[in-house]
């Protein structure tokens, strides 16, 4: 039972972690029609930033901060670079071109730090354990993840629902040329949605730094699942990212904590982890194939 | 003689021609390793010619396509690691080492696994249809990763190949040849194919799916039998890809390989013959020389994939029909069967 709850948590651990990146993507498909495969790029940038400021100065908050920064520049910059072309183009240039991307980021990454992942400490305050159940420690730091993870969905929930720029985020997604139309300022609401999407890619980075080793080919891990998160949410809905990233987080946890143990049963124990991890990978994609079939906008389109 | 160079299949011809003295050539010229580089060459132009036919002829962006490409690599290994093991396949199905055998088993395995994932991401489209074809890819690629039984992570080596019909299938310029001889056959299919009536259905599905069901078409049968094809031809290379390499690996369905594959047929132009082996051909070589001068190729090679699709639109081929000076003809004025410029279509209005 205990166990349960811990891997229950876990999985809403690597959910709110899907959802920060989800959150960005899906705006961005929603609202400007791109497909961004360099998401993780940003991930991987704020990860890095972090790790390097973290080991210079010692401080979490200074590696917090340098995180954010370094993510929102450099999504800003290839906003304004790179995507503003592509807006205008179809699917297929837009996967190749942010394709490219990757390849550049990562091996850039690889020139300036080596291909050696880096370790990060948790914060001194956050070490520890915390008792949310008798009998049941669970680490601070985790909590903690899950605060931030629920707090953002929370001001996302305002800033889109409440505010006025949330509201033209909001006709953007459903009405992108009336918004236009309107005499709004489409591109700055662009490169400003962008830039906000790259801010929470990269805080996703900061933070599962202390937990995952950072290391190239971190963005591409997380991005695929990321598009699970996006596409069974409902693509360009924010509620649905939130909804979709704990389903996949809890999906995936949980089929990699019980698979193997199930399959350990009926045969040797060695092949029973390799196959049982396996067919744990394979699990969110199965999810998704069954809700594209389905439901074949996703659980909660923005566009109906 | 115009018209002459006007056709792409002249040009494909005399391609293929010129190419097949590569083996002859290469000892003089003093480098044999040109042999294998050409190869793979021709082996990639399989499979890219094959994504051509759904990504260009029927605009179906399949981000999966290297999930056929390692299925047909996975026959040949498996069939090949019971031949070596003595055990029939799932108890029934006696092991090989003989081309004649493994070819025709991966192409039928790559076009059995495109018929049951096209079926189901076929009933989506635009972004689902992306994401749900790169979802059964990874789940292959996740399968093949945990069956430690075939090597798992590791993959898997094949080392003795049965000489088929007299020919040693070790010796590079033989192999190179086999090829280069499938390439040919294969590119002459698509070459009919893009002519026939299934053809033009294809093309018609691409510009405007709705027209061609209000027309009585029904589309969803069409894309799914060009679908299948396009999956057997991917096997096909994969099978050749893994008698080249003597191994098969996980490796060779990851999403990256189906990326690659994507860049291969944009490079050299969608919906062209030709165009997906020159792709394949700039692209293998780009990566030799890249990797030849840094180690970081992949930091000078990702601008040059950015700096083509933003500029150059159509692709290599697009881009050699402006250096010509031709002006795109009007779309009445095509032959039969022959594709105009991307750019000159009427696009349909573009939803969403």
């Amino acid at each position: 039972m205990a166990l349960l709850l811990e891997q229950l948590l876990n999985g809403v651990q690597l959910g709110v972690t899907l959802f920060l990146l989800a959150a960005g993507l899906t705006l961005v498909f929603g609202i400007m029609g791109v497909i961004n495969l360099a998401h993780g790029s940003l991930y991987m940038v704020g990860a890095y930033a972090a790790a390097v400021a973290a080991s210079a100065t010692g401080s979490a908050i200074v590696a917090l901060l340098a995180g954010l920064a370094a993510a929102a520049a450099v999504g800003m910059v290839v906003e304004y670079v790179v995507l503003r072309r592509l807006y205008a183009r179809d699917h297929l240039d837009q996967v190749l071109a942010t394709f490219g991307l990757i390849l550049f980021f990562n091996e850039g990454i690889v020139l300036l730090l080596g291909r050696q992942p880096l370790f990060v400490n948790v914060p001194e305050a956050l070490r520890g354990t915390v008792r949310v159940l008798p009998g049941v420690d669970y680490p601070v730091y985790r909590v903690a993840i899950i605060a931030v993870g629920l707090l953002v969905a929370l001001g996302l929930y305002v800033l889109i629902q409440r505010t006025r720029v949330g509201m033209l985020v909001r006709a953007g997604a459903t009405h992108r040329e009336m918004v236009r139309a309107l005499g709004v300022d489409v591109r700055l609401l662009y490169t400003m949605v962008f830039g906000l999407g790259a801010l929470l890619a990269g805080l996703a980075g900061v933070m599962t730094g202390p937990i995952l080793s950072v290391q190239v080919g971190m963005g591409e891990q997380i991005l695929i699942q990321t598009f699970v998160v996006v596409v069974i949410g409902g693509i360009g809905s924010v509620r649905g990212a939130l909804f979709g990233a704990v389903l996949v987080g809890l999906v995936d946890t949980v089929l990699r904590a019980y698979v193997p143990g199930l399959l350990r049963q009926v045969m040797a124990g060695s092949e029973a982890d390799a196959l049982g991890a396996g067919l744990a990978s394979m699990g969110v994609y199965l999810l998704m194939a069954l809700v594209l079939l389905v439901k074949p906008r996703g659980l909660f389109p923005a566009h109906a | 003689m115009r018209n002459l160079l006007r056709d792409e299949r002249a040009w494909v011809v005399a391609l293929l021609a010129l190419a097949a003295f590569i083996p002859v050539l290469a000892p003089m010229l003093d480098s044999p390793a040109t042999v294998g580089l050409a190869t793979r060459i021709v082996i990639y132009a399989i499979a890219a010619s094959s994504l051509n036919l759904i990504l260009g002829h029927a605009g179906l962006v399949s981000f999966g396509h290297a999930a056929y490409f390692g299925l047909g690599g996975y026959a040949v290994g498996i069939l090949y690691a019971h031949y070596g093991s003595g055990e029939p396949f799932l108890g029934f199905i006696p092991g090989s080492n003989s081309l004649l055998v493994t070819l025709p088993a991966a192409i039928l395995v790559g076009g059995i696994g495109a018929a049951i994932i096209g079926a189901l991401s076929l009933r989506t489209a635009g972004v689902q249809f992306i994401m749900i074809t790169l979802a059964f890819a990874q789940m292959l690629y996740f399968l093949f990763v945990s069956l430690k039984a075939y090597g798992g992570d590791d993959g898997l080596a094949i080392r003795r190949v049965a000489p088929v019909l007299g020919m040693n299938l070790r010796d590079a310029a033989t192999l190179f040849w086999l090829c280069l001889g499938l390439l040919a056959v294969w590119l002459f299919l698509m070459d009919r194919i893009a002519r026939s009536r299934f053809g033009r259905v294809l093309a018609g599905v691409r510009q405007g799916e709705r027209r061609m069901a209000a027309l009585g078409v029904r589309t969803y049968f069409y894309k799914l039998v060009a679908f299948v094809i396009a999956g057997m031809g991917a096997a096909m290379a994969g099978a050749l890809m893994v008698n080249y390499l003597r191994f098969v690996s996980p490796d060779m369905m990851a999403w990256t390989k189906s990326g690659e594959l994507m860049i291969m047929v944009i490079l050299g132009g969608l919906g062209t013959l030709l165009g997906p082996v020159i792709g394949a051909g700039v692209l293998v070589a780009l990566e030799y020389t890249l990797s030849g001068i840094t180690e970081h190729w992949q930091f000078i090679e990702g601008p040059i994939l950015l700096l083509v699709v933003l500029f150059a639109r159509g692709g290599l081929m697009g881009a050699v029909r402006q250096l010509a000076g031709r002006r795109a003809p009007a779309p009445e004025a095509v032959p039969a069967g022959e594709l105009p410029p991307r750019d000159a279509l009427p696009e349909t209005a573009t939803h969403g």
